[in-house]
Parts: structure tokens; sequence; C-alpha cells
């Protein structure tokens, strides 16, 4: 097992023995899934939304070089700046470039995963550039220098009281145990930053091709003022979130909001299509937009697995996920957890170092069932794990698997393995528990089943 | 109807009852039973860890044993789904794949069969007992298996079923991830163990008896007194 596996496995076993995180976590989805059934409700048909979404997202995924042409024509004919950035360093060095352009000493950001991704923050910190973030739940795990917990809720793996203490410690704020309180503590730090921020960075939920527009939804406000306030505003996009049609956004809105948070529609949903043009009253005077490719393309000669990339980042997969809902967003160690972590990650960062959450999951197929856009995520799973038996394969177990095979054809080898198995059995209590067990996996937390003093086929032959 | 019947290995050695309960209830219908001795595997644990040769080692004797079956009934959601949804995957593109896709199109698991196959719901089965059911997985997600199991149950006199919490969610067996990953294993199946505790019956039930394994493994450990018991074995009863 890697390093990277290794970290994984402890991570996530710490975590599973954390009952009160287990409790947390298991109360605040089980809410979520009562409120996201009532929001599936109110479509006609989900099902059939969920069809045709697929249908969208395939054809834009499939014709990527099409609409980011047209999508890059538009934006640029307001004045919009667009940039292409092949991997992630470029991508910083992009956006660095701007902001030390502008001698900026303050940024502003709104949420974006595909800045994690990048390790964006990061890199402006390091060239001496202070970084804000404006989501709630983002600046809440900013403030803890911490890697966001889910891709839609950040910091949900924080109470109330956990809040209140951060405040109280890093912006020497009362204790309050009330929400609306701790919001407004909150609001009165990003206020001050929104107007002092030379530049604003904000991420994307979809870019529309036929208007050359970026979609933003978002509940808080705080897009908006991240990307009016500031001088200049940037956008970093991955390039498979475009969408064909504007009018694609009537149905992927409300399915967004319905199955990422619960919601008929956010609170605040915004198209922006340029910096400030000729008689505006207000907006950037500069706006750029970074497409990101970062191993999306690469991920597009997959011909199984491509699907992936029609992800909309709303995390209901991750809600679903029996094993994200034991291990919490920390342990997969990586900016996209949970199922679509599991399937994207070894494309983005390799299937050597990432194979392994391919293999933390049982299969259940939840994910897939509650994925909005119809990815085959479990499937894929299974996939990963054949491309990882057939690339790099566990000598050992390969060994097992093909023994295995001539005992479980051959109905003499099976009598002999069930007698066999018997017989250890008898001597199983001798190490059971301790490390010469070789069921130890399984018998530290659980008993083992009992082979049955008759196994079916001895009874079916005896009663031939 | 004659009907071939595939006992997975674990049934076979574990849970004997389940498969005998299944020869029974099959006979009581009228119908002829068979059940080649081998193979014993479906090639499931090899396919799910990544070693789909191996698996093809085992799966190629399972569809050349049943070749020639009318119908071959699963005793385990689990092994059906490989069987009836990954062997046409396992075998594209190769010699086997027609094979495989008749293969798939004549397997059923065995609540689904009754109900939708032989069109049975009443078996005059008794089992006084308040339980509750858990949805494997595979049996649930890759065959659609939710109102059969119910169907079947309704009809058993004296049974009363109390739906537990979260009775779709996984109870954390996953098969090779039980061994792999036993702590988030364990913990997947103390939810599921909590949830089922809840509804104050005396059984767990599930058509899956993989699924029963683990749950019944961590409950011996709890010591708690809730039973798992398969499905068949309550339909065998009168």
């Amino acid at each position: 097992m890697n390093a990277i596996a290794q970290q994984f496995k402890d991570q996530a076993t710490r975590m599973t023995r954390d009952l009160h995180h287990r409790e947390l976590i298991q109360t605040a989805l089980g809410k979520y899934a009562v409120k996201r059934d009532e929001k599936i409700a109110l479509f006609q048909d989900w099902q059939g939304a969920r069809q045709r979404a697929s249908e969208i997202k395939w054809n834009a995924v499939n014709h990527l070089d099409e609409y980011l042409v047209e999508f890059t024509k538009k934006l640029e004919a307001r004045g919009t700046v667009v940039h292409w950035a092949g991997t992630a360093a470029q991508a910083r060095g992009i956006i660095t470039g701007i902001v030390k352009e502008k001698k900026a000493r303050l940024v502003i950001k709104s949420k974006s995963m595909t800045s994690e991704e990048i390790h964006l923050n990061e890199a402006l910190e390091k060239e001496g550039v202070e970084v804000v973030e404006s989501d709630l739940g983002e600046f809440i795990v900013q403030l803890r220098h911490e890697a966001p917990y889910h891709i839609v809720f950040p910091a949900m793996h924080l109470t109330r009281g956990d809040i209140s203490e951060l405040f109280s410690r890093e912006l020497k704020s009362a204790p309050t145990d009330s929400p609306e309180e701790l919001t407004i503590i909150a609001r009165r730090v990003l206020r001050q930053k929104y107007v002092k921020a030379d530049v604003g960075i904000t991420g994307a939920n979809f870019a529309i091709a036929e208007t050359g527009m970026i979609s933003i939804t978002e509940n808080e406000g705080n897009a908006r003022l991240t990307a009016a306030l500031p001088r200049v505003m940037i956008t970093l996009i991955g390039l498979e979130k475009v969408l064909p049609k504007l009018e694609d956004l009537a149905l992927f809105l409300p399915m967004l909001a319905t199955v990422g948070a619960a919601q008929a529609i956010s609170g605040y949903n915004t198209l922006y299509g340029g910096p400030r043009q000729e008689g505006e009253a207000d907006g950037p005077e500069e706006f750029h937009v970074v497409l990101l490719d970062n191993q999306r393309v690469a991920f597009l000669a997959d011909a199984e697995q491509r699907d992936a990339l029609h992800c909309i980042r709303c995390g209901a997969c991750l809600n679903v996920c029996p094993v994200y809902r034991n291990v919490g967003g920390h342990a997969y160690g990586t900016t996209y957890c949970g199922p679509i972590g599991a399937v994207i990650t070894p494309h983005l960062r390799g299937l050597k170092d990432w194979k392994h959450l391919s293999y933390a999951s049982s299969l259940c197929g939840a994910c897939t069932e509650g994925c909005p856009v119809k990815i085959n995520l479990h499937h894929h799973l299974l996939q990963t794990r054949r491309n990882s038996g057939s690339e790099n394969p566990v000598w050992w177990q390969k060994i097992a698997f093909k023994l295995f095979a001539p005992v479980a054809n051959v109905r003499f080898f099976w009598a002999m393995a069930t007698r066999l198995g018997r017989v250890g059995q008898r001597f199983h209590p001798l190490v059971k528990g301790t490390r010469l067990d070789p069921a130890r996996a399984w018998t530290k937390t659980r008993e083992t089943p009992k082979l049955a003093p008759q196994s079916f086929k001895e009874w079916w032959r005896q009663r031939k | 109807m004659k009907i071939s019947l595939f006992i997975p290995c674990f049934i076979d050695l574990c849970f004997p009852k389940v498969g005998i309960s299944m020869v029974r209830i099959l006979e009581k219908l009228g119908h002829e039973v068979e059940c080649p001795e081998a193979p014993a595997c479906c090639g499931q644990p090899a396919f799910n860890t990544g070693y789909w040769d191996e698996s093809r080692d085992t799966a190629i004797k399972v569809i050349e044993q049943y070749k020639d079956a009318e119908v071959v009934v699963i005793a385990s959601g689990s092994c059906g789904a490989m069987m009836n949804v990954f062997y046409p995957e396992l075998f594209a593109q190769t010699r086997h794949a027609e094979a495989a896709k008749a293969m798939a199109a004549k397997c059923f698991e065995f609540s689904s069969f009754l109900v939708n196959r032989l069109g049975v719901s009443d078996l005059g089965a008794r089992f006084p007992a308040r339980v509750t059911f858990h949805d494997g997985c595979h049996g649930l997600r890759e065959l659609k298996i939710k109102r059969e199991p119910r169907v079947l149950m309704e009809k058993v006199k004296g049974l009363e079923l109390v739906e537990m919490d979260a009775a779709e969610v996984c109870c954390g067996f996953g098969g090779t991830f039980s061994a792999k990953f036993p702590m988030i294993s364990t913990a997947m199946g103390e939810v599921k163990c909590d949830s089922a505790l809840k509804t104050d019956a005396e059984y767990i039930v599930s058509n899956d008896s993989s699924c029963l394994m683990h749950i019944q493994g961590l409950l011996d450990r709890r010591g708690s007194k809730l039973k798992t018991i398969h499905l068949a074995e309550i339909l065998a009863q009168s």
C-alpha cells in the first residue's frame, strides 16, 4: 500500500471511531435527504429531468471543441480576456500574474472547488497577497487552515459551538449560539474586505456557450459582491462546465439546487457576460476568464468513464454515500472527495497513487442512483479497479484468484476445500483476534459465520 | 418447469438452509429442480477486486454449466447481479459475449423469480414474528428488486413487517471491501444495526445472505438478541 493510500486508511479508520462525527453527519445528511426528496417531488418527472440533463451534458462534453470556441468568442466580443490553462501550474501562473500586474494586496474569493484543485490560495499567499474566502463555510474552514470538508457544505463537520469558539479565538468576537449572530460576525469582517479588495476571484457553476456568459448560483450574495466591487474580476472554470444554450439553465439551476442543497432554487442566480460596458454604472473594469484543462481533455479519451465530466459538483453522491458519511470529507486527502472524487481523482492525479479510493467502496450504487446527471459512478469504480488490476496487479492477490478458480470449478476440489475449511474452523479459536489470525480484518469487530456441519451440496448429494 | 438453481459458495458452506428452503419451495410449487455441483462461485470476488481474467476463469464454467438451462434461479441478489448485469460486461468483446448475454437473460434472483416469473405471492407460509427488511444493494440497485420480497412477506401469516429507517442504505459488507477497509465496513454495519434495532424487530430479513452474514457478525459481537434470517427460510416455514 502506498503512502497516500495508507494515509487515507489511517484517517478513515480514525474517523469511523469518532462517534460524535458520525452522529453529526448522519443527522445532517438524514435531514438533507428528507428535504431533497420534497424538492425532487416538485419536478413533474425527475427521472426524465435526469435523462435530459445527462443528454445535454453528453452533447456538451462530446463537442467541447465547438462550444468552448463559441463561448470564448462571445466573451471576448464584450471585452473579456479569456486565458487557456493546460495545467494547474499554468492556471496559477496566469492568475498570480494578473494579481501581481495590478499590484493587488488583497484578493476576495467566492466559492470555487476548481481553485482548491489548483491550490490557488497558497500560490497567491506565497506572492504576499492576502486571500479571503467570502463564502461563509469557506471563510470558516479558511480560518481553521483546513480544506473544505464537502464540495457544497465546506464546514458541515462543525457545530455552532465550534464556529463560535473559532470566531472568538480568531476574530475576538463574543461567544454566541445563534447562527444569525455568527453570520453577522463573519459579515462584518467580510464587508470590509470586499471594499478593500483589488481583485475578486470567483468560480463558476456553468459556462454558457450560446451567450458567452458565466453562471454562478449561490445563497449568500457573496459571489455578487466578489464580482461587483473589486476593479478586476477573475473567474476560474474547468472547461467541462460548458453548457450549449442559455435555456439549459432552466433545467440545471433548479436541479443543482434540488440535489445540492435541497432547495427549489438557490437564493442568487447571476449571469456574468463581461466587464463594465460603456454607460454601465457598475461591474469590474477588467474581467478575466481562466479555462482550466488539468487532465480533463485527456479524460475525454476514456470512452468508458468520460461521462464523469458531466459532473455539476452538486455533492449529491457524497451526501448519499455511506462511506463518505462515515469517514468524512477530509479523510480522502484530495480536493474532490466521495464517489465522484474516487472516480475522477485517478484521472486527474494518477491511477497508481489514487486507485485505493475505488476499493474503498462497497459498490452499493447509492451514488449512481443519486447523481442528477446519471454518471455511472459505482460501475466506474469497478472499471478503475480493473484498470488497476491489469496495470499494477498485486501478485499475491492475482495468484490467489488464479488458484481459487479450479477449486470453485471442480467438484472434487470444492468438496475437499469444504472439509479442510471445517478443520481450519476447529483450530481458528486458538488464533482468533491475534496477529496469526488469517481472518483478523474480519474478526476484530465481527464474529465469523460458522461452516455448516452439512453443506448444501453435501445435502444435495445425499438426497440424490 | 425445470429450474436450475445456482447456490453461491457462502450459502453452500455457511447457510445451506437457505438453499434447502429454496429447493423445497420450488418443488412444492410443482417444479423440477436441478443443481449442478460445480462451479461453486460466480466469479464476483475476483471481478470486484479488479482481476477480470481470473474472474472469467470461474464465470466461463458457470456459463457452460448452465448453457442448456431453461431458467437459472440464484440464491443471492449479489451473485444474481453478477450474472445478470456484469457477465455481459465481463465477456464483452470476447468469444463468450453472446453466451454471457444469453445467460444474463435467463437469470433470476429467487424472490424476483417467484413474483415476476412464476406470478406467485402466497406460499402458505407462517412465521409469527416482528421483522424488518434489509434491501441488499445489488438486488435493489442492479436488479431493481424492492417490491418482490415485500409482496411475498405480506402473505406470510403472523409476520409483521416494520420498515427501518434507511432500509436502502448499504450494510457495509461489500465483499473484499469488508476485509480491505474493515473499519469503514464496520462503521457502516453499525449504522445499519442501529436503525434495525430501533424497530424492535426480532429478525432482520433479507434476500441476500452475504449482507446478513455481515450484520449477524456485528450483532453477535455486540451480544444482541436480534437475529438475521433469509427470506427463503421464512417462506419455507409452515
